[in-house]
């Protein structure tokens, strides 16, 4: 079980000289270069006295509105462009707001020359207000300040702001959203009581789409699709099937290691707080990891950085020693506050990892910077290392240092996967179903984008912006 | 009831939350930040039950003359130096009006000349680090790896600012096709596998959260029974 771990060296000097290589060749980074940017930039800001240019052609059709979807508060403010716009003739526009349609207005928002809206977010609901929108451009005046002159719009109002109950942009991902809830709840009764009638709410759910949406077939066609892979596990309840995940079958392998070995095994949840679910799935694992350690009387320890997870992390492993009906193992010194700052962390386990050499280290939850800092540190000290994280650009750093690792959606499957309970099982399903959809999205968006780009026939190309990622 | 009353909590927040993104009106549309506010006050008062979980544990650490017992030694003295400078940094402040942080105040001193510097000397290690990690992720041991490696390769060649002027200054071409290849990669093939991971993280929270609401999920407090 104990496996020799072979260390490599980078060639450092190949490095340094690769990169005064791209120093000599870069143009950008010439010192001569960066110098005479800095003196033009600096001649750029002297300005010459101007006399005051003829005032801007004024903004037309200014209207005011109440901000939809939000809680109240905030007015939009739209218009058409001033006739100086397209010819550079405006540096921009001012919003002035007032009480009264006569003023005295102040200035509430600007915008840059070519927009037509901006959100005036300091109202207060349930009075009304009054917009005018100037077009305005800079000069310098005889004294050397800046000036500006302005054309103003007509004012226009009254307005009220208010809240909405419903975010009608929303509707969308609220009616996906539910379809994909209730497939996990679907899975979840079903696993529970043998048959579930949740389907027939998604049958409404997605009859609504086809009410909200503006192509509805494309989108019923989706989720159809998506469903139709589970229609089996639907209405016939077959068994559930889980693929391994060896990142969470080596735990035994890890911890018999360091049981061999006589060294310690350390469990690390990540930066963020219990408000974080990845911390809260790094918990099922630790509950798992601590049962198996406490079967092995092997010493657990867990360093965290926030107070709460310490709390959390002690109630989980007591729990966990009880359970394998070692409560006598247990000592709230294993689970231990460290600090708060990220760095400090780091350097608080780097040092932990190379004075005591631990056999196994487990990384299961949210981590950023140190995630590399650790798991190199780890990796030196020769532990077999697992990590998990739904931290996507913390994912390389962990499979290139690491000997498993739980990527993204594995690390939330872990606790379903460990307990084999089959309501935690269902929701896997259900899960699944999401991604199923997705699935369908992409194919149907492909062919959608392909044929339209092929072709170029309008309905196809209408079609296809639904798809494109702006 | 003390397992019953934290899932009934949890399930009615979690539920609020859940309800919140689609309705804008008061008190939905505040309930982030009051949740978050409340979230703050508790885990400012749960800062002492780490501190004082440190100094124990360092502490017996020194009594104990267990091993690296010095370590636990210089942790509970910084500690206490950093209570003292902080607790009369701000004491000074209130009683002469100047702000805690200002420059030439003995807080602001130990944050520019202790903290940052030790902050900023952990961060760099990371450089050191990500040469020693991509060295061995980068070893051309089967098919993937190699792949990895040559697209590693590609990605470096089009992100410094060495192949493109090379290819230029020997006359070749002066289109960068380095960075426009590395440009590609990172837009289709990197973006098309993150996306994906991305996927599977926001279904798998999805479902996480849904079995936490619905206590099916009781890790956060300990347990099953």
């Amino acid at each position: 079980m104990c496996f020799p771990r072979p260390r490599y060296r980078p060639p450092l000097a190949l490095c340094s000289v690769f990169t005064a290589l791209a120093l000599l060749l870069s143009p950008g980074l010439s010192p001569i270069t960066l110098a005479q940017d800095v003196a033009a930039a600096s001649e750029s800001d002297t300005l010459a006295p101007q006399a005051p240019p003829a005032p801007p052609a004024p903004p037309t059709d200014v209207v005011a509105a109440d901000n939809p979807n939000d809680g109240g508060g905030a007015v939009l403010v739209t218009w058409t462009l001033s006739a100086d716009d397209s010819n550079g003739g405006i540096d921009g526009y001012v919003v002035y707001r007032s009480t009264s349609p006569s003023g005295p207005f102040e200035k509430v928002g600007e915008a840059g020359s070519g927009k037509s809206k901006t959100t005036d977010n300091q109202t207060s609901d349930k009075i009304e207000y009054y917009y005018r929108v100037d077009a305005i451009r800079n000069y310098v005046d005889a004294a050397g300040e800046k000036a500006l002159v302005a054309g103003a719009s007509v004012p226009w109002g009254p307005v009220v702001s208010g809240p909405q109950w419903f975010n009608s942009g929303r509707t969308i991902t609220l009616l996906l959203f539910l379809i994909v809830t209730f497939s996990i709840l679907q899975f979840i009764t079903q696993a529970k009581s043998g048959k579930s009638y949740l389907w027939i709410l998604n049958v409404i759910f997605i009859a609504g789409l086809g009410i909200f949406v503006e192509t509805p077939w494309i989108l019923i066609l989706i989720v159809v699709l998506g469903l139709s892979f589970f229609r089996k596990d639907i209405f016939g309840g077959a068994e559930i099937f889980v693929r391994k995940i060896a990142g969470i079958d080596a735990v035994e392998e890890a911890v018999g290691r360091a049981t061999e070995m006589g060294k310690k095994i350390f469990f690390i949840p990540g930066i963020q707080d219990m408000n974080d679910v990845q911390t809260i799935a790094g918990m099922a694992i630790l509950g798992r990891v601590a049962a198996v350690a406490a079967e092995y009387e092997t010493w657990l320890e867990v360093p965290v950085s926030k107070s709460m997870v310490m709390v959390t992390a002690r109630e989980t492993m007591k729990e966990a020693y009880s359970k394998v009906g070692r409560p006598d193992l247990f000592q709230e010194a294993q689970v231990h506050f460290v600090t708060e700052d990220q760095f400090g962390y780091a350097a608080a386990l780097d040092g932990m990892f190379i004075r005591e050499k631990p056999a196994a280290i487990f990384y299961m939850g949210a981590f950023f910077a140190e995630s590399l800092i650790l798991a190199e540190t780890g990796n030196e000290a020769g532990a077999i290392q697992i990590a998990g994280t739904a931290m996507p650009a913390q994912l390389p750093f962990f499979v290139a240092a690491c000997d498993y690792t739980l990527i993204g959606e594995e690390l939330f499957a872990a606790s379903a996967y460990l307990s084999r309970e089959p309501r935690q099982l269902g929701s896997l399903k259900g899960q699944d179903v999401g991604k199923a959809i997705f699935l369908s999205a992409l194919v149907v968006g492909t062919i959608i984008v392909l044929v339209g780009s092929i072709t170029e026939l309008p309905d196809w190309m209408y079609l296809a912006d639904y798809f494109r990622v702006q | 009831m003390k397992r019953e009353l934290p899932l009934l909590i949890t399930a009615i927040a979690g539920l609020v939350f859940a309800i919140s993104y689609f309705i804008p009106h008061w008190p939905f549309g505040e309930a982030e930040n009051i949740f978050g506010d409340w979230y703050s006050i508790i885990a400012a008062f749960a800062i002492w039950l780490g501190l004082l979980n440190l100094a124990q544990i360092s502490l017996q650490k020194v009594a104990r003359k267990s091993e690296g017992w010095q370590y636990g030694l210089i942790t509970v003295i910084s500690m206490l130096i950093m209570l003292v400078i902080g607790f009369t940094t701000v004491a000074n402040s209130i009683s002469d009006g100047t702000a805690h942080d200002a420059d030439g105040t003995p807080y602001k001193w130990m944050y520019t000349h202790v903290y940052s510097a030790l902050s900023a000397t952990m961060f760099s290690m990371l450089a050191f680090f990500v040469a020693s990690a991509s060295y061995r992720a980068f070893r051309a041991r089967s098919f993937e790896s190699t792949l990895l490696l040559i697209t590693a390769f590609f990605v470096m060649a089009g992100r410094v600012p060495l192949f493109d002027p090379m290819v230029s200054y020997l006359g070749l071409t002066d289109t960068p096709y380095f960075s426009e290849f590395a440009d590609w990669i990172m837009s289709y093939a990197n973006t098309a596998g993150q996306r994906a991971i991305m996927i599977g993280i926001a279904l798998g929270i999805t479902s996480s959260s849904l079995r936490v609401i619905l206590g099916i999920e009781r890790s956060h407090i300990g347990g099953d029974s």
